[in-house]
């Protein structure tokens, strides 16, 4: 055992600790993005929601607006050579959904919004869970998060007039010329009279891993099988969709074919913007069967966070980059109205 | 006589431990701000290694209550002996509580555990929101203690000379030193 140290030399010392400390503090701050350049967070994608749309606590900070459903879904057992999870296997898998409108305002009118949702939850008796998040839209407007975040300022409601300046937007579209296809979609959409005529698109890819752990690049969709009416060109209910989802439940359960469209080898399979070839392999992997509506807001679907990451044994994400925001940014969202749950006692 | 260093076991477990916590929380802070393709591939590793040191840490506190560990420098004045103590039960406290609070986090959040484990706590959003928070406070508590700890030792090893920092080193020992 060596003497303690005096003077200079303890001064010294004392300060090379002090150096090391603040040097790991720093790099902590660093981490956790306190200092240094500012980035794109999910917090920030979220803060421009609240922005945009508004403070509604308690409510999801994007497709705020919308009801828990519940139902099971019967696999066809099609997609078992494609792919191990036990869903496609498995005779009646219990789920809960929840049909939305997009956007961050919970009080917007269901007609005013083309964007249409619907989250799942499947829980297969092996234990696993499958969460999936799907819009009508098959394709994003954007393959980048960065090119998400413009669209999203792009598309800020002007104070004057409370919508989209037109010329920010072609600004945005001309800047972006992987929105085409979903252009293409816009331009030629029609928007049916109920979430039950609506199909939901996976958008993003995923792989499906077979018994062999083989991997299959794949893209689904609910295709419904109530038939199309257009929506009248006059709404004045606010709630029009949901009071029709909930008439329509009242009579009886409604339909969807789970399709899974297949890639080919040199397909885009990591570009949430770009479309598969029309002519692409695609198999009916079951039905999805919603029987009962809880209401808005209300059920067991509230208190989930539909994050597309969340995925059984047999079903992995892909490189698409948009797949691991959505991920980070649901969890923000999840995160905050959880807390304003608990502190304001908001819930929607 | 009194061991004058920590057994072996211990000195391997506690560097372990200390590599993975500092390793945990860098990833911890930096997820959550991060929605990078890394984002999915850190929270994994996240909870894989949260879950590895809750059984380190289990581990580890049998072995400190079964094993002879050296005691204090007889000179050291009070103050700093009670600050050791302190530090060191609030360093066991936080090493338990962190994984059992991302544990119960997710059980409260409805979300999957790994290896499917069982929910440790009801599904229930304010109570998700009270355990994300607590994780969250937690995890700076943590830092902020380890740090103290690492200066508290660079002291004693640097400064102090008094041989704390020996009894924990994590290479061999030369006798008589």
């Amino acid at each position: 055992m060596t003497t303690p140290l005096h003077g200079p030399a303890k001064a010294l010392r004392l300060a090379a600790i002090a150096a090391t400390l603040a040097a790991l503090g720093a790099g902590f701050a660093y981490a956790a993005g306190w200092i240094g350049a500012p980035r794109l967070t999910p917090q920030r994608i979220i803060d421009t929601f609240e922005a945009q749309a508004g403070h509604h606590p308690g409510y999801r900070k994007n497709h705020a607006k919308g009801l828990c459903v519940s139902g099971y879904f019967q696999a066809s057992g099609q997609a078992t050579s494609l792919s191990s999870a036990r869903v496609f296997s498995q005779q009646k898998v219990p789920v809960i959904g929840r049909f939305a409108i997009g956007g961050a305002n919970p009080f917007a009118p269901d007609t005013a919004i083309p964007v249409r949702s619907l989250a799942l939850q499947l829980t297969s008796d092996d234990g696993q869970v499958w969460r999936t998040g799907m819009n009508n839209p098959p394709v994003l407007a954007v393959s980048t998060v960065e090119g998400f975040y413009e669209q999203v300022l792009a598309g800020a409601p002007d104070p004057a007039t409370g919508k989209p300046d037109p010329a920010r937007l072609q600004a945005f579209f001309a800047a972006h010329p992987e929105s085409a296809a979903f252009r293409q979609w816009a331009a030629s959409y029609k928007p049916s009279d109920s979430f039950a005529s609506t199909a939901y698109n996976s958008i993003n890819a995923f792989r499906l891993i077979d018994a062999n752990g083989q991997a299959h690049p794949v893209r689904w969709a609910l295709e419904p099988q109530a038939a199309y009416a257009a929506l009248p060109a006059q709404v004045d209910d606010k709630q029009f969709l949901q009071h029709d989802l909930q008439q329509r439940l009242a009579q009886g359960p409604l339909r969807w074919t789970l399709r899974l469209t297949l890639a080919d080898p040199g397909d885009p399979v990591d570009d949430p913007a770009r479309p598969w070839p029309a002519e692409r392999r695609s198999l009916d992997a079951g039905t999805l069967v919603v029987e009962q509506v809880d209401g808005p807001e209300q059920g067991a679907c509230r208190d989930l966070n539909f994050d597309p990451l969340i995925l059984p044994h047999g079903i992995e994400p892909s490189a698409d980059p948009i797949l691991a925001a959505r991920s980070a940014a649901y969890s923000v969202s999840f995160n905050r109205r959880s807390h304003e749950s608990l502190t304001e006692g908001a819930r929607p | 006589m009194s061991a004058t260093v920590f057994h072996p076991l211990a000195r391997l477990l506690h560097w372990l431990m200390a590599v993975l916590i500092l390793a945990m929380l860098f990833i911890g802070v930096s997820m959550v701000a991060d929605l990078s393709p890394r984002h999915p591939w850190l929270v994994e590793l996240h909870k894989a290694t949260g879950l590895a040191l809750l059984v380190l840490v289990i581990l580890r506190i049998v072995l400190r209550l079964s094993l002879a560990h050296p005691p204090l420098p007889r000179d050291l004045p009070p103050l700093q002996r009670l600050a050791a103590g302190a530090s060191h039960l609030l360093l066991y406290g936080l090493m338990l509580a962190m994984p059992l609070l991302g544990w119960a986090m997710l059980s409260a959040g409805g979300y999957p555990r790994p290896l499917q484990l069982p929910a440790i706590a009801p599904h229930d959003l304010q109570l998700y929101a009270v355990l994300r928070q607590a994780h969250g406070w937690a995890g700076y508590l943590l830092f902020a203690t380890v740090l103290v700890h690492l200066g508290a030792a660079l002291v004693h090893g640097l400064v102090r000379r008094d041989g704390v920092l020996r009894s924990m080193w994590p290479g061999p020992l030369r006798r008589g030193e």
